[in-house]
């Protein structure tokens, strides 16, 4: 029997969404850049772009490239610093009703409680995701998602210093990246969200030279949409905490996808450059699919492809 | 900003030489916004590859709701819209970035290489309304004749006085666009405008700086959303200390704001 109107609100932890779909940072700026093209109250939440203790200029050029069906970046994680997102980027969600989360990055563990403590202080901000994928400076250089027993502190520290739900998002460049999740469930986290790009890069045949300057960088796109598929399986099936796909999102129906995988919502990324629209299409696509297939609401259909 | 998304229809395809194609599209938000410099974003298919939209500068709008692109087919995105027909529809984003300043009082200098000429002939059209057409010059180069022969006739038909320049002497004189630049008069205060492959621009500005001529250019970088989102536009900035987007902070940017690396 066909639903008239589902519901499609769920629940991060102790934050409240009225529908599944997020911009994934890194892909949607400050929220500003996309106000004159989309309707930025019918996102499920927005995610600003990573924000560190210190600006950071980012890598030099070039600092992507085109693949087929996908996008190669070497940013280098450049963000205005947190001065001055609170004083220039802040403001702007004064406006905006939709739930905010800001990503977080940092050299040190130390950087991370600092971030989040702060954060804290800004009850406009509803959540943190917190980037794992970064180098640890104190560790030779070593990705923190990339270890357990790194993860599972980094994400203890942020805990300790934020009292709303903390996502830690996960790097792909793991063995076995449920092993990771199960240390920032311990750590505390409320959430995680997956996958961060994967480690990738490309050459230019006519000047025989990568065509990164910083050689290596993160594939996003269509492209790497069935792996992030497969370890979000993964991970739910290792996590009781919430799951939250990303990777390739450009349809609705690749976000029904996810959530049939066990993802509890989704954030929509590289498509956002190519369709600003994208995420507020998705969030139409599911409901239309919801009342075509008769799910009453976004719970009904999380990790229903894992029934037998 | 005000941007728009706009499902335009191709009304025109005009091939003006090899690999050389001018698309005029209905896009009645963006024509209305556009000012000579900026951009729009492209989507060239409506699959995923290629995945990204393409920026093109805006070169000329006309009847209030008519935009035009110039391009060259130099990839599969340019490919892709070289294929497209008259009745088909292309999604475009804009309009995007920076416009040329218009400058008061001085004697215009229209540098254009190959198909780098794409914004100037809307500037020349935008500087024509508050100019006398002496006041204007144009200086095109290219590789080779038919790159530029389509468009000079543009600015001809204006009534300016263009300079042509190519690399193979096939049209106008043989040489580098540069070389136009070092024979004009210095009895007025000169406002340079360029736009072109990155060593042309480079060149360009070296002799702007030497004789103290104000110079603007228009620069082309890789750019996955024209939005300021991707941060992929990055360009050194003059001192050194970081960088500016080429979509947000230019395409139009003054020559002493950029490190030229």
């Amino acid at each position: 029997m066909a639903v008239e109107s589902p519901k499609m609100n769920v629940d991060i932890g102790s934050l409240r969404l009225s529908n599944p779909v997020m911009t994934a940072s890194g892909t949607f700026g400050y929220g500003e850049e996309f106000s004159s093209l989309v309707n930025l109250h019918r996102l499920g939440a927005i995610i600003v772009k990573g924000i560190s203790l210190l600006p950071r200029q980012g890598n030099p050029p070039q600092r992507i490239a085109e693949t087929a069906c996908g996008l190669l970046n070497a940013i280098g994680l450049a963000n205005v610093g947190l001065e001055r997102f609170f004083s220039e980027k802040l403001p702007f969600f004064d406006a905006i009703e939709t739930p905010l989360i800001v990503n977080i990055l940092g050299d040190t563990v130390e950087e991370y409680q600092e971030l989040a403590a702060r954060l804290n202080d800004e009850e406009r901000i509803a959540a943190i995701e917190v980037n794992i994928s970064c180098p640890n400076v104190k560790q030779g250089g070593v990705a923190f998602g990339t270890d357990p027993e790194m993860a599972h502190k980094v994400t203890h520290a942020v805990c300790q210093h934020f009292n709303r739900p903390v996502i830690v998002k996960l790097s792909p460049n793991v063995t076995d990246i449920s092993l990771i999740a199960r240390a920032v469930e311990d750590g505390g986290a409320d959430a995680v969200s997956l996958i961060n790009t994967i480690l990738a890069m490309a050459i230019d045949i006519e000047s025989c030279r990568p065509k990164l300057a910083n050689v290596f960088g993160g594939l996003s796109g269509p492209a790497i949409k069935p792996v992030a598929l497969r370890m979000v399986w993964q991970t739910a099936e290792s996590v009781s905490i919430p799951v939250i796909g990303i990777g390739g999102i450009s349809s609705p129906e690749d976000a029904i996808e996810f959530l049939l995988a066990g993802a509890k919502a989704v954030q929509v990324g590289t498509a956002n450059f190519i369709n600003p629209r994208a995420a507020e299409e998705i969030i139409q696509g599911i409901e239309s699919y919801m009342v075509k297939k008769g799910f009453a609401s976004i719970e009904e259909m999380i990790g229903r492809a894992r029934k037998s | 900003m005000q941007a728009f998304k706009e499902l335009a229809e191709i009304v025109r395809k005009e091939k003006v030489a090899e690999d050389l194609y001018r698309l005029t599209v209905k896009a009645p938000d963006i024509a209305e916004f556009s000012r000579p410099g900026q951009f729009v974003m492209v989507r060239t298919v409506e699959g995923m590859d290629p995945l990204l939209r393409r920026p093109f500068s805006v070169h000329q709008v006309s009847g209030g709701d008519m935009l035009q692109i110039f391009f060259k087919v130099i990839g599969k995105g340019t490919k892709a819209l070289a294929g497209m027909e008259p009745g088909q529809q292309v999604d475009i984003l804009g309009p995007f970035g920076q416009s040329f300043t218009m400058a008061e009082d001085s004697l215009h200098i229209l540098v254009g290489g190959g198909i780098g000429t794409a914004p100037l002939l809307f500037l020349a059209k935008h500087l024509l309304k508050k100019n006398e057409v002496y006041s204007l010059r144009v200086l095109l180069g290219a590789r080779t004749g038919n790159e530029i022969a389509r468009v000079a006739e543009d600015f001809t038909n204006l009534g300016l006085t263009v300079d042509i320049i190519t690399e193979d002497g096939s049209l106008g004189r043989q040489g580098l666009v540069t070389d136009l630049m070092t024979e004009l008069q210095q009895d007025k205060q000169i406002m340079v405008y360029g736009c072109g492959p990155y060593p042309m621009l480079r060149a360009v500005a070296g002799i702007c700086r030497e004789n103290s001529w104000a110079c603007q250019v228009s620069l082309e970088t890789m750019m996955a959303c024209g939005l300021a989102a991707c941060l992929g536009c990055a360009v050194m900035r003059a001192d050194m200390q970081g960088y500016v987007y080429v979509c947000k902070d230019g395409p139009v940017l003054d020559m002493n704001e950029v490190a030229w690396l």
